[in-house]
């Protein structure tokens, strides 16, 4: 186990442990930014399907897993992404703009949906944020001319700095785009838990009585955190549109807010390493599940027939196994195994069991 | 002008009168403690200047400006500060964390610039780190100051909590029974630190306390309530000695 004696502020506040931790991560970082020339086109093109989806998470992972308030509507967001950034560039707002402007309405939108939000906890804000979900279906039919309704939208290859990104001729770009973002939205992420305003959402979600006690505005915390939520999934929602390149008001049905929400709970409620996770579970398990179908099918001579609702019964077992078994999440299991390695022999079964707390004081108001 | 003045305070709880035409001042410097039997009002008196509650009449003034025009989360900037009786700690972040957020009514940067984490966020972060850890030092957190709430014995959340409340740098203290549930060796060093809190610090404390050896040991002024009244108020020997506290709390002689 390696101890790291501190003699500098600068080491709390720096992202990384120690100078060990920080080349792990760059030398993931270098294979990560190389792999277009490791991977063929189809493993890359899921590889960037889990970034993307990372990207969401780490949206969701803001609101629900560092300020406690669960949502079951963030496909919402993702279409409002998705469509402000393709009518944009129908509009011919270049790429470049189109893009960040994307995620910063679908940020204004969310942060003006948060006024009225602001009110509900728990189970009702839930309720609440998939009623826009299911809403969002609509507002897109009825709002055709714009949003093309049920027939849907096209977007085709885009151009950044006079770099042609097309997801199918140039998958590597298009790969390395996605990429860029998710570095910056992570960077971003990690400079915000580790400056005031996230530690303010961490207290939200702690203690809203106590935060309050000690001047955090709790209403203007949850508003921030919805709009920078909304805004990195906006960002994810646009890209989504661009990796589909078709889609319709079916596309961002709440059956992927769910998808959404449970893929930051099986990746670990609260640490961006959680949200990565938890998409690389939600990319990867269609195309598991299909693999080993096949697999079942050639072994045993099954028919090659789709099982209808397979995908999302197996999801819900993981989820329901996570809840029971690892409620922190494959991050949380990660420590664990880590702390066990670390501290080989001496790990205690129950380390990382947690006195959840005395009594609390009961609402206030 | 005293530091926190109660006006003819009333607040009612629909038919319950919880605080009846309280009155009473806090002088900078001293340390007031609040004691009654359970039901007096005396939390609730915390919670009013904490705004948690809207008086049903009276005035609340603090270092001069008027409380109750501001919101709950403003009466931390103008430098009050408090602990909760049954401990409201933030409980899946580190103690360190916890004393960062006390720091929160100084930040001056804004949302974008700590997205970048410009170097004015850099500075502001040390200089808060600074605070933190001589904060630290001071309550002998140091065993504890990268270990998570949840995990901490209740002892050490007590003092985490004061640690807490002192990050913000506070003109005013409150403490809601910061001996309750503590051994006689951790009431003892809660003494000490209360003292010094006044003495070094040179911060107002205002304590409910329950502990009445706590009480007399450091409070210049007692505050004596039973149903949301005051019934004495005066040193900690004379209240004590107030037929009318020995009665609400022993009764009438038969």
């Amino acid at each position: 186990m390696r101890i790291v004696f501190k003699t500098d502020y600068m080491q709390d506040i720096r992202p990384w442990k120690d100078g060990h931790q920080l080349s792990l991560y760059l030398i993931l970082l270098a294979l990560v930014v190389v792999a277009p020339w490791i991977l063929n086109d189809f493993y890359l093109g899921e590889l960037t399907n889990v970034l993307i989806w990372a990207i969401a998470g780490l949206g969701l992972m803001i609101l629900t897993g560092h300020t406690g308030q669960a949502s079951l509507g963030h496909a919402a967001f993702l279409a409002m992404g998705c469509y402000a950034n393709v009518i944009l560039l129908e509009q011919g707002v270049p790429f470049v703009l189109a893009f960040p402007l994307a995620g910063l309405i679908t940020g204004i939108v969310g942060a003006l949906v948060a006024l009225p939000a602001m009110r509900l906890h728990g189970i009702y804000l839930a309720i609440f944020t998939m009623a826009l979900s299911i809403l969002v279906d609509d507002i897109i039919v009825l709002t055709e001319p714009w949003s093309g309704g049920v027939s849907g939208k096209y977007v085709g290859p885009v151009s950044l700095f006079g770099l042609e990104i097309d997801r199918w001729g140039t998958p590597w770009a298009f790969y390395w785009l996605v990429l860029g973002v998710t570095v910056a939205v992570t960077l971003g992420y990690i400079n915000l838990l580790r400056s005031p305003m996230g530690r303010s959402f961490i207290a939200v979600r702690d203690s809203e009585v106590s935060a309050q006690a000690m001047g955090v505005d709790v209403a203007r915390t949850k508003t921030m955190s919805f709009g920078l939520s909304c805004m990195v999934t906006g960002w994810a929602g646009a890209l989504m549109g661009l990796y589909a390149t078709v889609f319709n008001n079916e596309t961002f049905t709440v059956i992927i807010s769910i998808q959404l929400l449970m893929m930051i709970v099986i990746g670990g409620l609260g640490s961006i390493h959680g949200a990565f996770l938890g998409a690389v579970v939600i990319g990867f398990l269609p195309q598991f599940l299909s693999i080993s179908k096949e697999y079942v099918g050639m072994v045993f001579g099954g028919s090659s027939v789709a099982i209808p609702g397979l995908e999302v019964g197996v999801f819900g077992l993981i989820l329901i196994a996570f809840i029971l078994f690892e409620p922190m999440g494959l991050y949380g299991r990660w420590l664990k195994i880590r702390t066990w390695f670390e501290l080989f022999p001496f790990y205690r079964k129950d380390m990382f069991k947690r006195q959840k707390s005395y009594l609390k004081t009961e609402r206030l108001r | 002008m005293s530091l926190l003045e109660f006006e003819n305070v009333t607040l009612k709880f629909g038919g319950l009168t919880a605080v009846n035409d309280l009155s009473f001042e806090v002088e900078e410097g001293e340390v007031f403690a609040i004691v009654g039997p359970n039901g007096a009002g005396k939390s609730t008196v915390f919670n009013l200047i904490s705004r948690f509650y809207d008086p049903y009449a009276g005035r609340i003034r603090f270092d001069g400006h008027d409380l109750l025009q501001v919101k709950p989360s403003g009466v931390a900037a103008y430098g009050v500060a408090r602990t909760f009786q049954n401990i409201e700690l933030f409980d899946h972040a580190t103690v360190l964390d916890n004393l960062l957020v006390g720091r929160h009514r100084h930040r001056r940067t804004s949302l974008l610039s700590e997205l970048f984490f410009t170097p004015s966020v850099k500075k502001q972060e040390l200089q808060n780190r600074h605070v933190v850890e001589e904060i630290i030092d001071f309550l002998d957190l140091q065993p504890y100051r990268d270990k998570m709430i949840a995990g901490l014995p209740y002892g050490v959340r007590k003092v985490v909590e004061v640690a807490r409340a002192l990050a913000t740098e506070p003109k005013l203290l409150l403490l809601d029974e910061p001996a309750s549930g503590l051994s006689v060796e951790e009431t003892t060093d809660m003494r000490w630190w209360i003292d010094d809190i006044r003495r070094q610090m040179g911060i107002t404390v205002l304590m409910v306390e329950h502990d009445m050896g706590l009480v007399s040991g450091v409070s210049d002024r007692v505050l004596a309530m039973a149903d949301g009244a005051k019934l004495a108020l005066g040193t900690p020997a004379e209240v004590q000695s107030d037929p009318a506290v020995i009665e609400a709390y022993l009764g009438r002689a038969a």
